[in-house]
């Protein structure tokens, strides 16, 4: 009895900490108007969309791609293209992009799914430099020289703001708010217990009936749109947009990198992951940068390494740890 | 007809040095089940490492190719033992991070230390030199490195398949327990895997810079062409990286003269994508 109800309180803690969270992230333009700082914050809000649309794949479903940049790219490009090339909104770009990626994600995984572990990496390793190197010498696209936003009208129509970045703030938290509770949603639904039953043992799955590939493919294609997503974002944010910069390894690596050092398969993991590492990223950027030659890279470097082989589960295993020594604590007052 | 076969030659030729490149990293991958991000980054230093002594020392790149092997020898050691000793035992991804990290860290490094210019050595004993056979010409830089890989490969897998030592290896590859019951110090197997599977790669990287520029990226290319090599020879196959080594170099070659040279990056990545659609544990792979 003393144990359920200790559990109800942690639940509701976690419950409050959420709507806290909830409610405190609107205000915060109204406390700061320092640019960088909503900078960071943007960041943030981008980074933790991306890590978890990378989570409904990677780590609900465990397939680990380092794909994702594709998907990002191609949600950039649409987005990019409708500005540049046909000079319209940005809203129909972002729902073709969002589609189309979609679409190759189902072409391209079908035959990888077939391959398992480090191939599999491999695989998604080559289709990146593949789409780079393609998209580097198409020239409808714009090619190795990439699309330069012309400066119109700002405004939520053409999704572009010139003078002030809260806009952008309001609107990343809206995408972080939409996967997030697309996840959430996932997590207590069907189709989230057979993307688990998957990740933890595939032939298990398919001898009670879950057909385990459309199930992959599903998430694939829901994971692949939401990164297209952020990529749309991503662009109208940087108004500009070459092949290196989207779809590149390192961007993929970002994907992989935020989720793990978070907590991958967890719904909280891609928040704290990006709540860490983007402050770190932009910081050491900010303070090491000048000096010349990636002091700030080598140092974000050395801290992965250290993140990642002290603590393998992420800032949520740092937590769950805290929360237990707390409750031996708690129970030692007892005794 | 002579441009085909002076092309196919050619790719051989760079083919036969990623094959170098791929068994280094063959070894770490069949032993440990590890993907060493670095990889890539350990041939930079080693280009690095050749190509000071050169400029400084005036130690010509062919012999301190072995400064450099041993140099990334005890890099590859430090590695294991700092890194990925603690990434034993856990998901495949740790290690891969880690080593990603390491990677960044290394690169940025050289970066700070040598600036991102280009450094070419001169005046080497084999630089620019050609020689012909019947209307072929044979750069004897890249065919000194192509052979050098050769024997160094053809040794490795004469160490891995005859020795002791190499059984050792062979059983803690299969089973890492079993071979710890029959008395295999496992852990020793594990460091000499990481150190000689950094030696390989670091004689490729010695003898390059006679033929190629040092930069703080080179090996970021490199890198990525060995996974793509022992991927598709299959787990851990030495045989099969060495195929594989050299069906990348012929068709980067051909693919760079025939369509253009953006493409001959596509074409390698697409023959793995079509290599493991039909055989997806790799040529050599079971």
């Amino acid at each position: 009895m003393v144990s359920r109800e200790k559990k109800l309180k942690i639940k509701d803690i976690s419950w409050l900490t959420l709507v806290l969270l909830l409610s405190v992230l609107p205000l915060i333009p109204g406390f700061t108007a320092n640019s960088f700082r909503m900078h960071i914050m943007i960041l943030i809000m981008l980074y933790a969309s991306m890590a978890q649309a990378w989570n409904i794949i990677g780590g609900y479903c465990g397939q680990v791609s380092f794909g994702h940049s594709v998907f990002f790219g191609i949600g950039a490009y649409g987005a990019g293209m409708a500005v540049v090339t046909y000079g319209g909104t940005p809203w129909l770009g972002i729902i073709i992009g969002m589609i189309l990626a979609a679409c190759v994600a189902v072409i391209i995984s079908y035959p990888c799914f077939k391959l398992s572990g480090h191939y599999f990496a491999i695989a998604t390793f080559a289709i990146v430099e593949i789409f780079n190197r393609g998209f580097l010498v198409w020239d409808w696209i714009g090619g190795a020289l990439g699309l330069d936003y012309p400066i119109i009208e700002e405004g939520l129509k053409n999704f572009m703001w010139h003078n002030t970045k809260t806009p952008y703030y309001y609107l990343a938290l809206l995408i972080f708010v939409l996967i997030f509770s697309i996840v959430r949603w996932l997590e207590g639904h069907r189709f989230g217990y057979y993307m688990r039953a998957v990740r933890d043992g595939q032939e298990t799955a398919e001898s009670l009936g879950v057909n385990s590939t459309a199930i992959k493919l599903t998430a694939m294609a829901l994971s692949a749109s939401m990164a297209a997503l952020c990529g749309s974002f991503f662009v109208q944010y940087n108004l500009r947009v070459d092949p290196p910069m989207v779809m590149s390894l390192d961007t993929s690596m970002k994907f992989v990198l935020v989720t793990i050092l978070g907590g991958s398969g967890t719904l909280a993991g891609p928040l704290l992951g990006a709540a860490v590492l983007v402050p770190l990223q932009e910081y050491t950027r900010a303070f090491w940068g000048g000096l010349g030659g990636g002091v700030d890279l080598i140092i974000f470097g050395l801290l992965i390494i250290i993140i990642v082989v002290k603590q393998p589960a992420g800032m949520i295993g740092i937590l769950q740890y805290i929360q237990k020594a707390f409750k031996k604590t708690k129970l030692q007052e007892v005794k | 007809m002579e441009t085909f076969i002076q092309v196919l030659i050619d790719g051989l030729l760079s083919g036969m040095v990623y094959a170098l490149v791929a068994a280094g990293l063959c070894l770490i991958w069949g032993v440990m089940d590890i993907i060493n991000f670095a990889h890539g980054e350990y041939l930079m230093i080693a280009m690095y490492v050749s190509y000071w002594l050169g400029f400084l020392a005036n130690i010509d790149p062919v012999i301190s190719v072995v400064a450099s092997g041993v140099f990334i020898f005890i890099i590859g050691v430090l590695t294991y033992k700092l890194i990925i000793r603690f990434t034993i035992g856990r998901p495949g991804l740790v290690a891969l991070l880690a080593t990603f990290g390491l990677a960044m860290f290394l690169k940025n490094f050289c970066m700070n230390r040598f600036t991102p210019n280009f450094r070419i050595l001169s005046g080497t004993w084999l630089g620019d030199k050609t020689f012909q056979l019947g209307g072929l010409i044979f750069p004897v830089p890249q065919l000194a490195a192509g052979l050098l890989a050769l024997i160094v490969v053809g040794i490795i897998y004469l160490i891995i398949s005859t020795t002791k030592f190499g059984w050792a290896v062979q059983a803690t590859a299969m089973d890492k327990e079993a071979a710890e019951l029959m008395g295999i110090n496992t852990e020793k197997i594990y460091v000499l895997i990481f150190g000689i599977g950094g030696a390989c790669v670091g004689i490729a990287g010695g003898i390059m810079p006679t033929y190629l520029a040092v930069h703080p990226e080179v090996g970021s290319m490199f890198g990525l062409i060995a996974f793509v090599c022992v991927a598709m020879g299959g787990f851990g196959s030495i045989p099969g990286a060495l195929l594989a080594g050299l069906l990348v170099g012929v068709v980067e070659a051909l693919a760079g003269f025939y369509i253009a040279p953006v493409f001959k990056y596509i074409a390698v990545f697409a023959l793995y994508l079509a290599v493991v659609f039909l055989r997806p544990k790799g040529i050599f792979g079971w």
